[in-house]
């Protein structure tokens, strides 16, 4: 029995350790090393020579740096904007077409493919739609009689409102494919029943199915919410964070400040409050589920 | 009153499939637009009212897109063998792993697995400044195995695997114990053709994580003959700031072959990024 034992305690480490050996090398190493590099000033291009030990200093230095406030800022107005609109549009699609649709499988394809396509690709071919002079979403504009139509990306008024439009366009596909998922969920009894009390279309949706997904929303929340705050293709190509830095976000202040002015401790630092703030939204988010759960 | 009742959800059904059917073609308008303008000459572009068919085709676009200078035959065998070896590298250990913590009892599992958890929350953007140093000490720069190695010991594949081992009954596992099944055995013959669908999951997830990946290949590749599809692609539109029509051909030819992918196998993405609630 005892060999046995041991005989399983073997295989699970073996099992383990071609994962484990990758993981503490690429994420638990990096993981520590990054927690020392924050209280270093780090100047790469001179390699370790460049190590001067700052403490706190770097996180005193954000909180007066302006670009990394606006990049907060930005990032804030991008979450606050693009989680609830996506979440609201795929709600409402993975409504009608669960329900209200012949084609179900084909329309579902065509909402879904912007979410699986290439942000990079996806951002290239925005760039020209919202071309500000001769762009199609402009002639557009103008043949609808706006003499003056937006700026879009070259306007800074505009710019970071344009990239959050082609974002909620593509996350609009992963939100109603996960509402689709959670409707398979609610019984149609429920349905049935509101039906008979003459209860109309509208109030289902309101009264049931609404209450119901709160599992399915509050996962897409937490998921978005994550994914939108490390948001940084869309903007490295469609703006670099221009135009006058409307458009920075802190993903894209990491790669500027580790990979084009090689301040690796400051950039760490960085990343540092990126994770924090995270973190928590994850608590609060979880907390506010819990408590819900228990009114219930 | 059944048969009026039918009458009516038939016409709001036939009513909403054509509202939502218009509301499709819109979403999916960008992509029509690159696909019209791929094809024609710069002078056309941004003519008005849109020519979503040209009455001028121009192929050479595309020639210049795949043969000529940057060409996009070198970037997609480069995304394919990045893809391909990081995706069959992610499943092995991954479910290896998986297995180990759903179905074997060993000292510091539950410690291990702790770990692991804690790790997920972790954002990509912290590992991106230590890996970069990591990597340059060891030579990785400007090496495919800079994208690839960080791909391959994921610590979210081995969470996803170990759930889905971990509803597979015991009973099976104590029958081929009992029959004198090796722990290899008990994994590779018996446990991982049950998870078929959990694999197809999760190589759904690789796959389109790491076909799209920007962020690292920008970090980590130097030379143009190792850049993936976005890279090279991103390198087209920075040498070709205003030939937009080139550029759309360049985009084509990036989205055309994962559109189709994804639209054949359909209910596999779909059914994937669902059940997960992943997003990438």
């Amino acid at each position: 029995m005892n060999r046995n034992k041991r005989a399983e305690t073997i295989a699970g480490y073996l099992f383990i350790l071609p994962n484990f050996l990758g993981v503490f090398v690429l994420v638990l190493f990096p993981l520590l090393f990054s927690l020392v590099m924050v209280f270093t000033d780090w100047d790469y291009l001179q390699g370790f020579a460049g190590v001067t030990w700052v403490g706190l200093d770097n996180f005193v230095k954000l909180f007066s740096d302006e670009y990394f406030l606006k990049s907060l800022e930005n990032n804030v107005i991008f979450t606050v904007v693009t989680v609830p609109c996506s979440m609201v549009i795929g709600l409402v699609v993975a409504v009608v077409l669960n329900k209200f649709v012949y084609l179900k499988n084909l329309l579902r394809v065509l909402f879904f493919l912007p979410y699986v396509s290439s942000i990079v690709a996806i951002s290239i071919v925005w760039t020209v739609l919202y071309n500000s002079t001769d762009g199609p979403i402009n002639a557009a504009l103008r043949s609808l009689g706006i003499s003056h139509p937006p700026g879009w990306l070259a306007d800074p008024q505009w710019a970071l409102i344009a990239i959050m439009i082609m974002v909620i366009w593509t996350y609009t596909g992963y939100t109603m494919v996960l509402y689709m998922a959670g409707l398979q969920g609610i019984s149609k009894d429920l349905y049935e029943a509101a039906s008979i009390d003459g209860a109309t279309n509208l109030r289902s949706f309101f009264r049931i199915t609404v209450p119901m997904l709160k599992p399915t929303s509050f996962l897409i929340s937490v998921t978005l919410m994550i994914s939108t705050f490390q948001v940084f293709a869309a903007v490295a190509v469609m703006t670099k964070g221009g135009p006058i830095n409307s458009t920075t976000v802190l993903a894209y202040r990491i790669y500027i400040e580790a990979f084009q002015n090689y301040k690796m401790g400051y950039a760490a630092a960085m990343s540092w409050v990126l994770f924090l703030i995270i973190f928590v939204i994850t608590i609060v988010q979880w907390q506010g589920q819990k408590r819900w759960q228990n009114h219930f | 009153m059944n048969l009026s009742l039918r009458n009516r959800s038939i016409a709001i059904k036939a009513v909403m499939t054509v509202i939502f059917g218009i509301l499709a073609i819109i979403a999916v308008t960008p992509f029509l637009w690159m696909l019209s303008a791929s094809f024609k000459q710069p002078a056309d572009l941004f003519k008005y009212p849109i020519e979503w068919i040209p009455k001028k085709w121009d192929l050479d676009n595309y020639k210049e897109v795949w043969f000529g200078q940057y060409p996009f035959f070198l970037y997609y065998w480069n995304s394919i063998k990045i893809t391909v070896i990081t995706v069959v590298g992610c499943l092995f250990t991954s479910s290896l792993a998986g297995f180990a913590f759903a179905k074997l009892q060993f000292k510091g599992k539950e410690a291990l697995f702790l770990l692991y958890l804690a790790t997920m929350i972790i954002p990509s953007q912290i590992l991106l400044v230590p890996r970069f140093v990591l990597f340059d000490k060891l030579g990785l720069i400007n090496s495919h195995w800079s994208i690839i190695l960080p791909g391959v010991f994921s610590v979210l594949g081995t969470f996803m695997m170990r759930q889905f081992f971990s509803t597979l009954p015991n009973e099976i596992l104590e029958a081929a114990r009992v029959d004198g099944a090796g722990y290899w055995r008990m994994f590779w013959r018996i446990s991982l053709p049950l998870t078929k669908p959990a694999l197809v999951t999760l190589l759904i997830l690789t796959f389109t994580w790491h076909w799209n990946e920007y962020e690292n290949p920008l970090i980590f590749l130097r030379d143009n003959d190792l850049y993936t599809i976005p890279l090279g692609l991103t390198n087209y539109v920075d040498e070709n700031s205003t030939n937009y029509t080139l550029i759309m051909a360049a985009s084509v030819s990036a989205l055309l072959p994962l559109i189709a992918i994804v639209a054949i196998f359909q209910k596999w993405f779909i059914e994937g990024i669902a059940s997960s609630g992943v997003k990438g």
